[in-house]
């Protein structure tokens, strides 16, 4: 075999740790800032240690911003998005993994060309059904339109062929109707499968920016990413202390997510691409 | 009474009405009316079709031309960079002698988490060009101060920089996941064969990542043309309109200024862009492949 020099390997370790500081740095010092005040953000040269302001900075954020309001109506949106989603990509990718049906060729032919169309193109209707709707401010604007999610049908549907056709007979034999099975057999062999939708729909949506800028306009309706996007706007005077605080708020949900979950969620982008 | 109705001859149906409501409302629909909106004029509170007028006025719209050309450079510029980085660290990660191997994945992938507004803020801070670390660190290796927020060029690399960053770990996972589908009976052959690392890299890695190479591409075309809320936060578009994208145009003429017509003619060609540039990447891996 071929011997590998010493330095190759050590030159190989090296950008690893380098990458992996660049990849987690971001992270670190989002955390040190959110504990210093206003002067030692803006110090030269940066500060790489933690400050005492944490909890001045929360205070002025919580008295200056309806905070926990977004952190609600974020944390709503997105589990009751992610709930709703992840049954009806589960219902409608099993009805086109494991049944023959009139059109069906034709409408996943639909689905897919809808996973390339760019959400914007819809964008200007969706305002006006909105508002003709009276959904202005409210959470079904954000919630319901994005169910039409053909990211999550065709994941589903991919995952859900590999789920052997006799245990859909099984359940007809021992004379359960088509939704029974679906509940009772279906969904349960699929958790992984659910899971993994689920924490990639959440994310997505916990970081849903323009839409939710458009149509969530009242202070009470906003959520997490329009709030802190709302704060740096150019042109008025910018608590960068209290931001930071806000951004350690609105990623914290993802991370807990993340380390209990992790192993759903890389599954989750690796079968969302590959397989398909 | 429920398995009358959910007998196997109509369930398929019954299953597929929720989706394909809520598709036809607010997919199918708004499609459709957009592009009717795109030959209209709204006069007071009537409609006046004007036919190729708003197709018109926006290309000839200098501003919507440079939204396309800031995101196009930076479409060209970042993706052999993107997919560069991308195959490499996989091909890294992929090795089974790499130590602490589970620890190196979880660090690249991370920034996986983050969103694109909070991600934005913490980088219009780290490229803060009085205060932030990146020139910081530039100085002390005898760098000058560069103007990444205020200067054209520097504020186009910010947002490449800033996308690279968050999208690269993304990616790995997906190489990854194409290459742990080949076969090592290949490379062993390879080895056999006297093959060095980088004739196997050129010769069986990356042709068999064709359909995940594929993937990406199509996915950051689409997803480069739509970017928003980095220029949004970290340059607003700027200096002067260095950093506008498309998306940020049709956010200004649709509701900031209520031109629905003009932005739903704007809506399509972006659109017609994103379809042309995937057909191209298709055909072409088709025409590559053997």
């Amino acid at each position: 075999m071929i011997k590998k020099s010493k330095t190759l390997i050590t030159v190989k370790y090296l950008f690893l740790i380098l990458v992996s500081i660049i990849s987690i740095y971001p992270f670190y010092w989002l955390a040190v800032g959110s504990t210093l005040s206003n002067g030692e953000i803006f110090k030269f040269p940066p500060k790489f240690i933690f400050g005492h302001h944490f909890m001045i900075n929360y205070n002025n954020l919580v008295s200056s911003q309806p905070i926990w309001y977004a952190f609600r109506n974020s944390l709503f949106i997105s589990t009751v998005y992610t709930v709703l989603t992840v049954y009806i990509s589960a219902l409608s990718g099993y009805t086109f993994a494991k049944f023959d049906f009139k059109y069906k060729k034709v409408l996943f032919g639909i689905i897919l060309l809808a996973m390339m169309l760019p959400m914007q193109v819809t964008l200007i209707p969706l305002f006006r059904i909105s508002i003709a709707l009276g959904w202005q401010n409210k959470a079904q604007a954000i919630i319901v339109p994005a169910l039409a999610n053909a990211f999550g049908l065709f994941f589903m549907k991919q995952n859900m062929l590999s789920i052997p056709t006799e245990i859909v007979e099984s359940g007809r034999v021992d004379g359960a109707n088509e939704l029974t099975i679906f509940h009772k057999l279906i969904l349960p062999t699929s958790l992984p499968a659910l899971a993994a939708l689920g924490i990639l729909s959440f994310i997505q949506q916990w970081g849903n920016f323009l839409w939710p800028l458009i149509i969530l306009q009242s202070n009470k309706s906003t959520t997490l990413p329009v709030l802190l996007a709302n704060m740096v706007q150019k042109g008025e005077v910018i608590d960068y202390g209290a931001v930071l605080v806000g951004a350690v708020i609105s990623i914290l949900p993802i991370l807990l997510i993340f380390l209990f979950l992790q192993k759903y969620f890389i599954s989750g982008i690796y079968s969302g691409s590959v397989k398909g | 009474m429920l398995s009358k109705l959910f007998n196997k001859k109509n369930s398929p149906y019954l299953f597929l009405i929720p989706f394909f409501i809520i598709f036809s409302m607010f997919v199918i629909y708004p499609t459709i009316n957009s592009f009717y909106l795109s030959f209209i004029r709204t006069n007071g509170s009537k409609n006046v079709f004007v036919g190729l007028l708003n197709y018109k006025q926006v290309l000839e719209n200098k501003e919507f031309w440079i939204s396309l050309y800031n995101v196009l450079f930076i479409y060209v510029v970042r993706l052999p960079i993107l997919l560069f980085l991308a195959i490499l660290f996989a091909v890294l990660l992929n090795s089974p002698t790499l130590k602490f191997r589970p620890l190196f994945r979880l660090f690249i992938f991370f920034p996986v988490l983050i969103d694109m507004v909070t991600y934005s803020i913490i980088f219009s801070l780290l490229f803060n060009e009085n205060f932030g670390i990146i020139n910081y660190l530039l100085g002390l290796i005898g760098i000058g101060k560069i103007y990444w927020l205020s200067k054209a060029i520097p504020a186009k690399i910010l947002i490449m920089i800033a996308m690279t960053w968050r999208w690269t770990g993304y990616n790995t996972i997906i190489v990854l996941a194409g290459l742990q589908s080949i076969s090592n009976d290949l490379y062993e052959v390879a080895d056999i064969e006297g093959a060095g690392p980088i004739a196997k890299l050129f010769k069986i890695t990356i042709p068999l990542l064709k359909n995940v190479i594929l993937f990406i591409t199509i996915m950051s075309t689409i997803g480069t043309i739509q970017i928003f809320a980095e220029p949004t936060i970290l340059t607003d578009g700027g200096p002067g309109t260095a950093t506008l994208t498309p998306i940020m145009y049709l956010y200004r003429y649709g509701f900031n200024s209520f031109k629905f017509g003009y932005a739903s003619a704007v809506a399509y060609i972006i659109t017609s862009i994103i379809f042309i540039i995937s057909l191209i990447h298709i055909k072409f891996s088709a025409k590559g492949g053997d």
